[in-house]
């Protein structure tokens, strides 16, 4: 089987494991919210101060609920003992990551936007008009987020205190990420919104490098 | 036993000599005065400490691709000596700041890319002590820390670009920014210094791993029995 195609094989299975149960879309999508209606009291949500907080806000309620939603990314597998049975199925172990990271990428996404039109709506931020600027932005910061969440994951799945490790091993590395994606979406709600194309440039630098450094070292991660 | 003590009294008057060289070899800044001097220990520890966190990167990649257990031993070494140099810039660097600049911290590129380089590989030791069984922990430590080490330059440049509002308050802003000659050889002595310390302190703890792993493996065969 060539790599795409048991890409597309498994991405379907990961997109039905999820969609039979939704367990892990509710928790982020009301983890997200959560800390949306906390993190409100922790400043006055004005109307200038929500454009000057909100991107940093939004962008660590996604990154925190990452780092949650992609713990049972590889520890579902370990649990259930399919993960030797799916390095049998692939020839090239990368396609288990890929579908893995898509998927992810796809489920962080989608809570994304779920969660953006409740954020524009009580921090009273106008997104409408740079809509499909900010879905490049959630898109490429996804991406880097669930690049590298989704291999950490297969280390944290193997350790002991797991659920404490992944945030712990993924936010420093994140770092980059999110700042970068905070920068772009603080310009984009600005009163004159602006795309900062060095950001977005710099959101793809660190998806491709740390995709090739999944697509160089991910087999050894699977190693039994 | 006799070659080691040796090479710790060279150490220890290297280092000697490289805090007599700051103290009264190399001439006084003229705007910050005395404290100034604090410069030759922070930078050399800084640099020093990349040194460190470098030969731990290329440590790891060699364990992935030969898994000998040396490799796995060198990286733990580099990266807990790494750690200690970097906490020393990053407690010295408070101390400087605080009379020079009037506040302890700044969020410039600099201080919060090595913070995050602090954290990281905090994180590298951490996820060595929560991974049990030896070839695994090897292999996972090593791994994090290639990408440990790949996400460096990307938390650099992330923070300069964006998070450093001012030019750097910091009077050596790169080569040609009008060190003292006397201060550079001073700079360099005391980095050489630190380099020594470093090699003494990793190769310790090197020796120390190594006879931990080979434990690990008798205690492992003697369970098997």
């Amino acid at each position: 089987m060539s790599l795409l195609s048991s890409t597309t094989a498994l991405l379907g299975k990961e997109l039905r494991t999820e969609f039979r149960s939704r367990e892990l879309l509710t928790t982020t999508v009301v983890f997200i919210l959560m800390v949306i209606v906390l993190f409100s009291f922790t400043f006055d949500p004005t109307y200038n101060e929500s454009r000057r907080f909100g991107p940093g806000l939004l962008w660590l309620a996604f990154l925190f609920a990452a780092s949650l939603m992609l713990q049972p990314c590889f520890l579902r597998e370990q649990n259930n003992d399919t993960l030797s049975a799916l390095r049998l199925s692939v020839s090239d172990p990368f396609a288990i990551f890929l579908a893995k990271l898509v998927a992810n990428t796809l489920f962080l996404l989608f809570t994304e936007v779920l969660m953006l039109p409740v954020f524009a709506v009580l921090y009273n931020v106008p997104v409408l008009r740079v809509l499909g600027q900010l879905l490049l932005v959630f898109f490429l910061g996804s991406l880097g987020v669930s690049i590298a969440g989704t291999a950490l994951s297969a280390i944290s799945a193997q350790a002991r205190m797991r659920e404490l490790l992944l945030p712990l091993l993924l936010l420093p590395l994140l770092t980059p990420v999110l700042v970068a994606s905070t920068q772009v979406t603080v310009g984009l709600l600005d009163a004159t919104p602006f795309l900062e194309w060095k950001g977005v440039g710099f959101l793809l630098v660190f998806d491709v490098i740390f995709l090739t450094a999944l697509w160089l070292f991910g087999e050894y991660l699977l190693e039994e | 036993m006799k070659k080691q003590l040796l090479a710790a009294a060279i150490v220890f008057l290297l280092v000697g000599a490289a805090a007599y060289g700051a103290f009264f070899v190399a001439p006084t800044e003229r705007t910050m005065g005395p404290i100034q001097r604090i410069f030759y220990l922070h930078v050399s520890s800084a640099w020093t400490g990349l040194c460190a966190f470098f030969i731990c990167f290329v440590a790891n990649i060699l364990y992935v691709f030969r898994r000998q257990p040396q490799w796995d031993w060198l990286s733990i070494s580099a990266a807990e000596v790494g750690l200690v140099f970097t906490t020393v810039v990053l407690v010295s660097g408070p101390i400087w700041a605080h009379p020079v600049w009037g506040i302890w911290w700044t969020w410039d590129a600099r201080l919060t890319s090595t913070f995050i380089l602090w954290l990281l590989y905090a994180c590298f030791l951490l996820l060595r002590t929560l991974v049990e069984e030896p070839d695994r922990r090897a292999l996972f430590s090593a791994l994090f820390g290639i990408f440990a080490f790949l996400d460096v330059p990307l938390v650099f440049g992330s923070i300069r670009w964006w998070r450093t509002q001012h030019p750097q308050p910091v009077v050596m802003g790169g080569s040609g920014s009008g060190l003292d000659p006397t201060m550079w050889k001073v700079l360099f002595f005391s980095w050489f210094a630190m380099l020594a310390l470093m090699a003494l302190l990793m190769r310790a703890r090197y020796v120390m791993e190594a006879a931990r792993g080979e434990l690990e493996m008798v205690r492992h065969e003697a369970e098997a029995v």
